[in-house]
């Protein structure tokens, strides 16, 4: 990938086919298998992967941070003229960041918990050698978490990790990662376990910061529209190898590896941002009318495509209700630790709005904004406050026995942790047809008949019926838990963040399976997420919530064009892309 | 992140399809056995030598506790002849004799069933009464996990071997197998009830304890169906290493001369005996010292193995 | 901290009266006459019973003769012993001797238990983890008496090191070798619990952060891992604490230490069972106050406990 025009300016950072594996008892597990890269001066390059791609683990190799069985087994990586593979652990220490700064992907769990914020930064301020001395190093310090974005930095410097905001814990991590002024920053995917819009606000300032320093940037993340916002260079990883790389806009406008043209498929802020050019050339402003040429995608899935399918199979006649919600409240106690300090939380306050039958209402909102709250309450898995939840037109608070069974019968739910929504302990079969056993249906050979027609339904083959979950990937386990949903011909589905967790290329596709299931069996999906991209493509209405309250409803395509309230348009904002044009 | 501009335009460089091929997208890819927790703990533990060696330790402690007279022809307390006081080994007295001048090795033996009988019915005890304190206060929370919780913390405030002596101080007049191991028993259990409660919090906020709700799985059922059986891991680890400690604290209580009667064969029994012979003797404390050793180790032994092959997080680091 | 030191105060009154209930209860609520079981095959002289009547309040019902009881043990009135002298007389004579004993053993085992744990934690698989692991293991199964035994052969009969009982006043190098034996219940355990939780620290997220924001290794080990391997290692320690009051026992037992546990041992062997009962109950008291105070320690160990929000 170098260039031969670069002979005035020397590479930062040159990485040639680098090799790394695991040690594991059946030998070596190849990891990253032949990796070049160049990263100039001040330039940012994005690494793009799935998970197992190998992208953190190239991330880490180059400053020596592999997990314990990690081996690099080949190629070199020079860094500003000085090969860092072979290095010794005084003068990788010496490089780490003071040239190097990183910055980890969970803020949660990256700070140690029994040292003040104010100490972790300190002690990286004098093993880098930037000041000395109690007071200059303390004075530093605060100067340090001010430019990181922490405006009262001085008194703060003495509290705990744990009483700091995911996103603030993100500014101190950013902060300790530039404190020395390095050369190249690597920032492993250092936002994805923040919320949206706390996403948006902290790469903004990472990116002013960077600027400002002049430091390269090697950022890792899993979202290409991330990537090709943020990155004039973009690097896509499959499977320990580089299939493609380039300037971000080229390779967004023109993939070329058929495993690129899938991502690029499939990512759900990019087919969010596609639509919403698309449907603004057309007068109507509607999908509907979308005229789009599916990108030929090799046994993939193309968002666009789907979400376009799945409106035209939409019937358009309007529907009874399916699910009415009127002033649902939902109040939660919280004994106080210690005295008098009990209060109330109302995770779901007067929320309103109802699910024609046969469509899909998302309910979007961040962490606390109390979507998941009202889910449950939905599912009866919580009793509310006050207000009411009509299923069908029937009320469902006073229901008990068996007409609550029934009721259960009619509605479903598929939960977010693909490795937590099904009992490791029993067999596939068994999960698929508990339902059906609680609900006495069928025989043991009807109910085993049910279970291969449902295991078919979300294409997947019989012989899982008698495997565990652990013998399966998360989008696998998904389907699963799909069809355990499905078990019983609910009318309603409940999806709790059921794609969160995925992977784009298996996320595009079990939202395919969701919108075909839907033409077939009519169903009526409410669908939880913090995504607004996802939404784009699968939902009718979307309901924003904010602290327990829905602060806009509408249907998609009016929230999308014309959003009302100013959290909706910062959620909106908050899609990765914006700053990028994009052919349709 | 930033727009240099002397930065030259890198190609766009695209690797050749016969090099990156592509994958099905999720594709089942399925083992030729089934697999789950147990049955990969099984896998895992076979194949390990320590499994083998505390298994046939066990398994002989077992058999010798149950046929002794298999082991040795020679009576344990007939024919003692004080003549053989302390006296050494000989050929048809492999280990020698005790104070009374009986056989050690016979001894030994017939102790066995003792020492394993206390330890089994004190873990059936701990076990029974942790698995109701623990599965209750965990699953059902609220003010019943406030007082099984407490009335736990409560028995766990006073070391069980204290306890006792206590008890056993009281029942000096019926003092047998079964007494001592309710003694040991009743205060031991609070260990197995806060480890599953532990676990029981953990599993019961499991998406697939919440599904199995929404279908409409009654409370019981969820619990003995989905919550136990995920749960129950840590317990059998704690079962078995328990084990061999019920055995040590049998033997502590007759060695402090609270546990069972003199007539009673035990390890902890005999070796109570033959410390004050510690300077002339020492075979008659060395040997039941051994066997009870050997005996807790193997348990202890079984109880790691376990605990390494139901934990994933420990076979990871491995 | 001051509501965090309030709440941990208030519920060990609880358990405080629950436990005193308890042991008085296993004691007194029985069938039959308690003191008279007490005495299991021995006959004591009635003058005896007498006094031990009164003192007891057996005359009252249970549930008066229990708060007497407790009343009596807030006032640090645990009853007379046989030969007649007041429980607390023999406490203060003999608790220093056992706070010396134990705090010997104690530093013993932290010392030796955190180190080689913490060794082989840093070197998980090498040949000193695995000798460190087997020699553990080997601890842990033997009864604390086997252990007192065989260094008393060992040490005191064979090489003659060490005095295989303690002379009066108990001076420190007699000390040495029942502390040794007293830490080496515990010792075997700590290696473990700092080994385990030690391998665990080293994979966590904060460690590797630490390295990428360029700390040595020689800080590292200490102050991130070290430090928080720490937390469950004094959690672990204070629920042992029982095990070492048992050890006390027997090892002063065996080794004829003028402490609290050879009262209580010496009581035991004799079958002066209301002795047996009251230093029982001061065992009991001395646990639930060491385990006071070590949640308060794991308060300033752990901020997040510290500070809840």
């Amino acid at each position: 990938m170098s260039d031969p025009t670069t002979q005035n300016v020397k590479p930062l950072l040159e990485i040639k086919d680098l090799q790394v594996g695991f040690q594991t008892t059946g030998g070596i597990v190849p990891a990253v298998r032949g990796v070049d890269l160049t990263l100039m001066p001040g330039q940012t390059l994005a690494i793009v992967g799935e998970s197992g791609s190998g992208k953190s683990t190239t991330a880490h190799a180059i400053i020596n941070l592999l997990p314990g069985p990690g081996r690099i087994t080949g190629g070199s990586i020079t860094f500003d003229g000085k090969e860092l593979i072979g290095l010794g652990s005084k003068q990788m220490e010496s490089i780490r960041g003071r040239e190097i700064g990183f910055v980890p992907q969970d803020p949660m769990s990256n700070l140690n918990p029994v040292w003040s914020i104010g100490f972790q930064v300190e002690e990286t301020i004098r093993a880098n050698g930037i000041a000395s001395g109690r007071k200059n190093v303390r004075a530093h310090a605060i100067q340090v978490l001010k430019e990181a974005g922490l405006q009262d930095a001085d008194k703060r410097l003495k509290q705990f990790p744990h009483q700091f905001s995911g996103g603030m814990r993100q500014r101190v991590l950013i902060g300790i990662g530039l404190s020395s002024r390095p050369k190249l920053l690597i920032a492993d995917e250092p936002t994805s376990a923040l919320d949206v819009t706390v996403q948006r606000r902290i790469l903004d300032h990472l990116e002013t910061l960077t600027r400002d320093i002049g430091t390269a940037v090697l950022f890792i993340t899993h979202d290409l529209g991330l990537a090709a916002e943020r990155a004039e260079q973009l690097v896509v990883m499959y499977k320990g190898k580089i299939v493609e790389a380039g300037p971000s806009k080229e390779i967004l406008e023109n993939p070329v590896h058929p495993y690129t043209q899938r991502l690029v498929a499939a990512a759900p802020s990019l087919a969010s941002r596609r639509i919403q050019s698309a449907t603004h050339a057309t007068a109507t402003h509607a999908l509907s009318d979308l005229e789009y040429a599916p990108t030929k995608v090799t046994e993939g899935v193309d968002l666009i495509a789907a979400a376009e399918e799945r409106v035209e199979k939409a019937p358009a006649v309007k529907r009874p209700d399916a699910i009415v919600v009127r002033d649902l409240t939902k109040v939660y106690k919280i004994r106080g630790q210690g005295k008098g300090s009990s209060g109330e939380v109302i995770a779901s306050d007067k929320v309103n709005f109802s699910v024609e039958k046969g469509t899909t209402t998302a309910l979007v909102g961040e962490s606390g904004s109390g979507k998941s709250t009202v889910a449950k309450m939905i599912l009866r898995l919580e009793d509310p406050t006050s207000g009411s939840i009509l299923i069908d037109g029937t009320d469902v608070a006073p229901l008990k026995g068996k007409a609550l069974l029934d009721l259960r019968r009619r509605m479903q739910p598929v939960f977010q942790d693909p490795y937590g929504s099904l009992d490791p302990l029993r067999n596939i079969g068994n999960t698929i047809s508990e339902p059906l056993q609680v609900h006495k249906v069928g025989d043991r050979t009807a109910r085993k008949e049910r279970v291969f027609e449902l295991l078919d339904q979300v294409s997947l083959p019989k012989s899982l019926i008698t495997r565990y979950p652990n013998e399966l990937s998360g989008g696998q386990r998904q389907r699963v838990a799909i069809a355990r949903a499905l078990a019983l011909k609910p009318d309603v589905v409940v999806l709790d963040e059921a794609v969160s967790a995925l992977d784009v290329l298996v996320q595009a596709q079990i939202l395919k399976l969701l919108a075909d299931l839907q033409a077939e069996l009519e169903l009526t999906y409410l669908f939880i997420t913090h995504d607004l991209a996802v939404v784009r493509v699968i939902a009718d209405n979307v309901c924003v919530m904010q602290q327990g309250k829905i602060v806009e409803a509408a249907t998609t395509d009016q929230v999308f064009d014309s959003p009302q309230e100013q959290y909706t348009k910062e959620l909106l904002n908050a899609i990765p892309g914006a700053g990028i044009t994009l052919g349709v | 992140m930033s727009n240099n501009s002397f930065t030259p335009t890198p190609k766009h460089f695209v690797a050749p399809l016969e090099e990156t091929p592509l994958v099905a997208i999720d594709a089942v890819n399925v083992g030729e056995r089934p697999s789950n927790l147990w049955i990969d703990a099984w896998r895992d533990m076979r194949r390990r030598p320590m499994f083998w060696i505390s298994a046939v330790i066990i398994l002989l402690v077992i058999v010798v506790a149950l046929f002794p007279t298999l082991f040795t022809s020679v009576p344990p307390n007939d024919n003692c002849q004080l003549s053989n006081s302390n006296g050494g080994p000989t050929s048809d007295h492999l280990l020698g004799f005790t104070k009374q001048g009986c056989d050690v090795f016979s001894r030994l033996v017939h102790g066995t069933s003792t020492s394993l009988s206390v330890g089994i019915i004190v873990t059936i005890l701990t076990t029974v009464l942790g698995i109701l304190f623990g599965a209750f206060a965990g699953f059902y929370g609220g003010w019943l996990d406030s007082i099984l919780s407490r009335a736990g913390d409560i028995f766990f405030s006073i070391p069980y071997i204290l306890a006792a002596v206590v008890i056993m101080s009281v029942f000096s007049a019926y003092r047998n197998v079964f007494i001592i191991s309710l003694a040991i028993g009743i205060f031991a259990w609070p260990a197995t009830a806060r480890v599953l409660r532990a676990e029981i919090l953990r599993v019961k906020n499991s998406d697939y304890v919440m599904a199995a709700r929404a279908t409409g799985v009654t409370n019981f059922r969820i619990l003995v169906r989905h919550v136990l059986p995920n749960s129950i891991a840590p317990v059998i680890v704690v079962t078995t290493i328990s084990l061999g400690a019920a055995i040590v604290a049998e033997a502590t209580l007759s060695f402090l001369g609270v546990g069972l009667p003199n007539s009673t064969m035990s390890w902890g029994n005999d070796i109570s005996a033959a410390q004050v012979d510690l300077r002339t003797a020492p075979q008659t404390l060395i040997y039941p010292s051994l066997a009870l050793s050997i005996t807790v180790l193997a348990f202890i032994m079984m109880g790691e193995v376990i605990r390494d092959a139901l934990d994933p997080k420990a076979r990871a680091q491995r | 901290m001051a509501g965090y030191i309030l709440r941990r105060l208030l519920q060990a009154i609880p358990v405080l009266l629950g436990t005193t209930f308890l042991i008085y209860f296993m004691v007194f609520a029985m069938p039959g006459d308690p003191l008279l079981a007490l005495f299991g095959d021995k006959t004591p002289n009635p003058a005896l019973l007498e006094r031990l009547r009164q003192e007891y309040h057996l005359d009252q019902p249970f549930i008066v003769q229990y708060f007497l009881y407790l009343g009596g043990i807030f006032r640090g009135d645990f009853g007379t012993s046989f030969s007649g002298e007041a429980v607390s007389d023999i406490l203060a004579r003999t608790f220093p001797v056992t706070i010396r004993l134990a705090i010997m053993a104690l530093i013993i085992e932290f010392v030796g238990g955190v180190l080689i744990g913490l060794v082989s934690g840093l070197r998980k698989g090498k040949l000193f983890d695995a000798s460190a692991l087997v020699v553990s293991l080997i601890f842990i199964s033997l009864p604390i008496f086997v252990i007192a035994f065989v260094a008393q052969y060992i040490f005191g009969i064979q090489l003659g090191w060490a005095r295989t009982t303690v002379s009066t006043g108990a001076p420190i190098q007699d000390l040495i070798l029942p502390a040794f034996v007293l830490a080496s219940i515990s010792f075997a355990q700590l290696i473990r619990l700092t080994r385990a939780s030690v391998i665990e620290t080293q994979g966590l997220d904060f460690v590797r952060t630490a390295y990428g924001k360029g700390l040595s290794r020689r800080r590292i080990i200490p102050v991130h891992i070290l430090r928080n391997s720490l937390i469950p290692v004094v959690t672990y320690a204070a629920t042992d604490f029982g095990v070492l009051l048992v050890g006390a026992t027997v090892t002063e037992g065996i080794f004829n230490v003028p402490g609290v546990g050879r009262t209580l041992y010496q009581a035991i062997i004799r079958g002066e069972g209301p002795t047996v009962v009251s230093f029982v109950t001061v065992m009991v008291l001395i646990y639930l106050a060491v385990n006071l105070v070590v949640d308060l320690l794991y308060g300033l160990l752990d901020p997040r406990i510290r500070y809840v929000k």
